[in-house]
């Protein structure tokens, strides 16, 4: 069984909002339910860096160990749903999210969406029939049912978003870091500094980095 | 509270996730919902056409067609796979396959789908009748304008109806347009290209011969660097930074941006350099000044393929540092830093947009960036060149096929030759075309000894699109043509994208009739106040027709239709063909072009054009190559282009231009261009010979340095008929060829024999020269400094100044000196630029439209430094109104650091607000945008470059207070 997972990578990210449009388009996400969304941190200054973030999919979830109607269920694939005719709306979930992705559809046309609404992993929901029009109506599009991975990450303009069985993100991430450290060590210039890389220690402070953490 | 743990919980046993169903056994709902929903919801029934899903459940097996189309915002030309169930637009697949895209979209690409729900469309022909908008059919609406054209032809002149076209045309509509306009008679006749790379176009093509992006997105794999000045792609061209970024990753190549803004594509930079707006010369100038000054340019490229190096060092010699810091503000450490990273990094590729081309002295920018490639020798190379980033998606098709006032397609120009070369094409009489056009003429001109003739109006350029309001405001009697404009069509145009709102809007108002015919009302339905002339007629989108498409790289696509037109919308030519049967010259203009059903065959227009564009390589992509790529977008390499086995084996993705010869030749287009390492057969050149072959006794043809396989072992002119004699390979022609050559040159040989027989010998049918660096045709041959006309620094208007007056300058007086020579700058002390966003294209009105993308931006801003916020005591999120001497708006502040002190950058794709009133209720019923907001551009001012009147849109003079 896979364990599905986002990966955001900061480096590639440019805020395109492709994830988010890809979203809306897919699932026919109503006006104000934000299933995914881009996060910008130091906007307009330099070491700006943007993330797209959604449900994560987490394998303990809070939500699921909060919720009082237990309408959540993680799948075999590592996909956490939930049940909307369950859920009671409370937002209890949205306390223990981590991430900010339950999303509360206001009243008026698009409250038929349902109490909670949040990323599916375009899993679809728990109760009904693959891709019936109930499971459309409430969860959008069923594209695991199909055997295809969320659009968002599919239609990524950098291929920063990668959605997928965690261990072959990991592989397409770990070559992307040694093409990205080894492409440095060869031309001998240049460096890129990310977060996520190793980075070379300048003479006078080597030893010392430890100390100062 | 505690909390339980996922893995104590059994997971649960029927997971929808692990259940298997077949693509085919799989019942789509989306477009139940989406089209069929929606659309009823919104619509009467009568005005729904096609667009209701049948009852879906017996239709769930094997019922989902899947066609391969192209994108309709950006030149990067992404692949899009669309599914579609009982003619519904259901679903959107990545198209992984795609040799640019891979699968991949930004926000515009992802959302595309929303075109198939249409909900804000315009949905039939309507006219404005006392103030209110009336439905009317189409056969009323032909013979009303129709009429009234007719009527306005006869008292004024063919030159006072106004043909603006569009960028969002396919090859086939844009190549139609430009056909219809000169059987109406008239060169009055434009498109947005002038507002967007006309400056690129004129100083590219006038450095080395053709003036388009000289490799490809993909080609950036190789750069070892990368240097973007004027250009934001991270918003503008998002996939493109797939091809950014892998180079930055793979090759450790620096990415460079120069910008007066910090945007989202200088957050990825290794480094980001200010410069304050309207100084690009100076800068790049200041970067050669340590080229130079260091030898660290490639001599031997220069000695055999530059002319002119030496009068650019004199200029460049006045560039000290210090002069550069302080004009343009970059301390001499960043200056040099950046040409050292170009120096050191080769082949490095100079990418730039908007940001260098729309100013008043846009041409010598664009002539500054190629003379730096030049220095470096990086050009012909790949990884290399000059990537310029087109804007429209089929922006660069649009320019290639005419929908211009100075050329006819294939930039011809507009000489009796050229006029002839076309009329054989048409298989029409020279004579006839003539006498379309208004009699006599407008300015002077030189025949070929010198002596002064009257030039023709039909060999005369028109107005540019940057100037129409000026051919409605301009007193009669100063304007070079018969009478002012009194009809516009705004055939596929934003009016917002263009300076000088206010006066537009009384432009518009002083119009005897105003055609808008678009998918959406546009701004153009709103913005004034009249009553009655307006027309609003329905075109549908790219993704209700087919055709071909041209992408940045000179790549041409093939897109299918995805779905029927929707409501009472038509395919742009089928309206061009009612126009054209109405006017009365429907015969000639589709002697050779299939009509079925009122539709003009997109495939007999192709192979018209083919029959034509020799002069840049339009002749070998016959409909029947192009589609056979389409469908096998997985066998082209991802870094070369290049198709390596399978059907195309060979060819190059879209046969980028020049695709020379026949089809039947069989050329793979050629993916980066004056290539000398690959033979013109294999897609290599050299540079054009296009300026004559000597100089002042100065060879300007290439020396030493020749294509691979050439057998001519040096420079060399254009192909002649002549020159195949003197060769002695004119009896490689085959009699049929002969018979057709005889006479012409390599441009004008319709067998297209004297092209297969220069590249049979290895040679490239349009010369082997230098590029150069000095245009003397053009006002300032070396590219020099110019102060904007509204400058924030007075100090430097002596020293660089701007251009005198011109009296007559594309048929209108043009201003330079005389509005420079006011101070704004202490009424207006910051200046203000425009730029793009990436969830908008153009001047908004379709974007705006699309649910999925308005709720992303729902306000118009005004970007503005926090030291300015606070000395206007504005707050982040108040209401400002930012004034310019032209016109005020009324905008949300948006206070950050992306921007210097002193700059203020607003975005441009919004309208519907004007100077702040909200022009909602204006719009016909049901097609208002989700979001308006005031057009940026309702405030811009007055400047036109000097060689293509290229719209300032970068820099002018604001004041911003709180409203």
């Amino acid at each position: 069984m896979a364990r599905m997972k986002f990966y955001c990578d900061a480096e590639r990210c440019i805020e395109c909002n492709a994830c988010v449009t890809a979203c809306k388009n897919e699932h026919e996400v109503p006006w104000g339910v934000n299933r995914r969304r881009v996060v910008t941190i130091k906007d307009g200054q330099p070491g700006e860096r943007s993330i797209s973030v959604a449900c994560m999919h987490c394998s303990d979830a809070p939500c699921q160990a909060v919720c009082p109607v237990d309408c959540f269920t993680t799948t075999a694939d590592g996909i956490v749903i939930h049940n909307k005719d369950t859920c009671i709306g409370c937002g209890y979930c949205f306390y223990a999210c981590p991430f900010g992705a339950p999303q509360f559809p206001s009243d008026g046309a698009f409250s038929g969406r349902g109490k909670m609404d949040k990323c599916t992993f375009c899993a679809g929901g728990p109760e009904e029939a693959d891709n019936s029009p109930a499971e459309f109506k409430k969860y959008g599009r069923n594209r695991i049912a199909e055997g295809k991975l969320p659009l968002c990450a599919e239609m990524c303009s950098t291929k920063a978003l990668l959605a997928g069985d965690a261990n072959t993100i990991a592989d397409i991430y770990r070559k992307r870091v040694v093409n990205r450290a080894a492409s440095a060590l060869i031309s001998g210039s240049n460096l890129q500094k990310t977060s996520f890389q190793p980075t070379l220690v300048p003479p006078e402070l080597e030893g010392k980095a430890s100390a100062t953490e | 509270m505690k909390l339980r743990k996922i893995s104590d919980q059994p997971i649960h046993p029927a997971t929808p996730g692990v259940k298997s169903l077949s693509r085919r056994e799989f019942l789509r709902n989306s477009g139940l919902m989406a089209g069929g929903a929606m659309l009823a919801s919104g619509l009467a029934g009568g005005m729904m056409k096609k667009a209701k899903a049948e009852d879906p459940a017996p239709a769930a097996k094997g019922d989902t067609k899947t066609v391969r189309t192209i994108c309709t915002h950006c030149s990067v030309g992404c692949g899009i796979i669309a599914e579609v169930q009982n003619g519904v637009w259901t679903g959107q697949e990545p198209a992984f396959d795609h040799p640019f895209s891979s699968g991949a979209h930004c926000a515009k690409g992802a959302s595309v789908r929303e075109h198939g729900h249409g909900e804000r469309r315009l949905k039939y022909p309507t006219k404005l009748v006392g103030g209110k908008w009336k439905k009317i059919s189409w056969d009323e609406a032909i013979n009303e304008i129709g009429d009234k054209l007719l009527e306005i032809r006869q008292n004024a002149s063919p030159d006072s109806v106004y043909w603006l076209g569009s960028a969002k045309f396919g090859n086939e509509q844009a190549y139609l347009f430009r056909k219809l306009a000169a059987m109406w008679g008239s060169n009055n006749v434009d498109h947005q290209a002038r507002i967007c790379h006309s400056t690129t176009v004129a100083g590219v093509a006038n450095t080395w011969g053709y003036g388009a992006m000289t490799n490809s997105y993909n080609d950036i794999h190789n750069s070892k660097a990368i240097l973007i000045m004027g250009g934001n792609p991270a918003e503008a061209h998002p996939v493109s930074l797939q091809h950014v970024l892998k180079a930055k990753e793979e090759n450790d190549a620096p990415l460079i941006v120069i910008d007066p803004r910090f945007t989202r594509t200088a957050a990825h930079a290794s480094q980001f350099v200010r410069l304050r707006p309207g100084t690009d010369v100076p800068l790049v100038w200041g970067m050669l000044w340590h080229i130079f000054q260091n030898g660290w340019e490639d001599k031997e490229f220069i000695r055999q393929r530059v002319y002119g190096m030496d009068e650019v060092r004199a200029e460049v010699a006045k560039w000290t540092p210090d002069e550069v810091e302080r004009v343009t503000g970059v301390p001499e450490a960043e200056v040099k830093k950046v040409a050292q990273t170009m120096a050191e990094n080769r082949p490095g590729t100079f990418i730039w947009c908007m940001g260098g081309t729309q100013h008043h002295i846009g041409n010598n920018n664009t002539r500054a960036y190629c003379i730096f490639q030049l220095a470096l020798g990086n050009l012909g190379v790949a990884g290399g060149g000059t990537n310029i980033f087109r804007g429209h998606d089929n922006v660069q098709g649009a320019t290639d096929l005419g929908v211009l006032a100075d050329t006819l397609p294939g930039y011809y120009g507009l000489t009796a030759g050229s006029w002839k070369h076309w009329a054989k094409v048409w298989d029409l009489d020279y004579e006839w075309i003539k006498s379309r056009f208004e009699p006599g003429s407008y300015e002077k001109g030189k025949d070929s000894d010198g002596k002064e003739i009257d030039v023709p109006v039909m060999e005369t350029s028109g107005i540019p699109v940057s100037r129409w309001i000026d051919g409605v405001l301009e007193d009669k009697a100063n304007i070079a043509q018969k009478d002012n404009i009194r009809a516009m069509f705004l055939w596929g145009h934003a009016p917002n994208s263009q300076t000088r709102g206010k006066e537009m809007k009384t432009a518009m108002e002083k119009l005897d009739l105003m055609v808008i015919v678009d998918p959406y009302p546009t701004i153009s339905a709103v913005m004034h106040d009249r009553t009655d002339g307006v027309y609003l007629l329905p075109a549908c989108t790219q993704f209700e027709t087919y055709g071909s498409v041209t992408a940045s790289n000179r790549s041409l696509q093939w897109r299918d239709r995805v779905i029927e037109p929707l409501f009472e919308s038509k395919p742009d030519q089928s309206i061009m063909y009612l126009f054209a049967k109405k006017l009365g010259f429907d015969q000639q203009m589709f002697k050779h072009i299939e009509v079925k059903d009122g539709e003009p065959l997109i495939e007999d227009i192709t192979r018209e054009f083919n029959r034509g564009m020799w002069t840049i390589g339009y002749t070998g992509q016959s409909p029947e190559r192009m589609k056979k790529h389409q469908q096998n977008w997985g066998t082209f390499d991802y870094t070369t282009l290049k198709a390596n086995g399978g059907p195309c084996d060979g060819d190059f993705y879209g046969m980028p231009w020049p695709c020379w010869g026949t089809a039947e030749m069989n050329h793979p287009g050629s993916a980066n261009l004056y290539d000398t390492s690959l033979t013109v057969a294999e897609g290599g050149m050299p540079f054009r010979a296009r300026f004559g072959v000597e100089r002042n006794g100065v060879n300007l043809l290439a020396e030493g340095s020749w294509s691979k396989g050439s057998e001519i072992q040096d420079g060399y002119p254009e192909f002649t008929a002549d020159m195949l004699k003197q060769l002695g390979w004119w009896d490689d022609l085959s009699d049929t060829e002969k018979t057709a050559a005889e006479g012409k040159n390599w441009k004008t040989d319709l067998s297209g024999g004297i092209q297969r027989v220069a590249i049979k010998h290895g040679c490239a049918p349009y010369g082997n020269a230098k590029a150069r660096t000095v245009v003397w045709t053009f006002p300032d041959p070396v590219p020099i400094h110019r102060e904007p006309l509204f400058t924030s620094r007075r100090d430097l208007v002596e020293k660089y100044p701007t251009y005198a007056d011109r009296k007559s300058f594309w048929r209108l007086p043009t201003r330079y000196e005389s509005i420079q020579a006011k101070d704004y700058s202490k009424d207006f002390p910051i200046i203000l630029t425009s730029g793009r966003l990436v969830e908008y294209e153009g001047g908004g009105d379709e974007t705006r439209s699309n649910p999925w993308l308005a709720e992303l931006q729902q306000d118009m801003f005004v970007e503005l430094n926090p030291r300015d916020a606070n000395n206007a005591a504005v707050r982040d999120g108040d209401m400002v109104w930012v004034e310019t001497p032209e016109a005020r708006i009324n905008v949300m502040a948006l206070v950050t650091e992306r921007v210097a002190p002193g700059v203020a950058f607003t975005p441009f794709h919004f309208g519907g607000v004007f100077e702040g009133k909200n022009l909602r209720a204006k719009y016909p019923e049901g097609s208002d945008p989700y979001v308006l907001g005031e057009a940026c551009n309702t405030a811009f001012t007055y400047g036109y470059d000097s060689v293509t009147q290229m719209q300032e849109t970068k820099c002018s003079l604001c004041r911003i207070t709180k409203a």
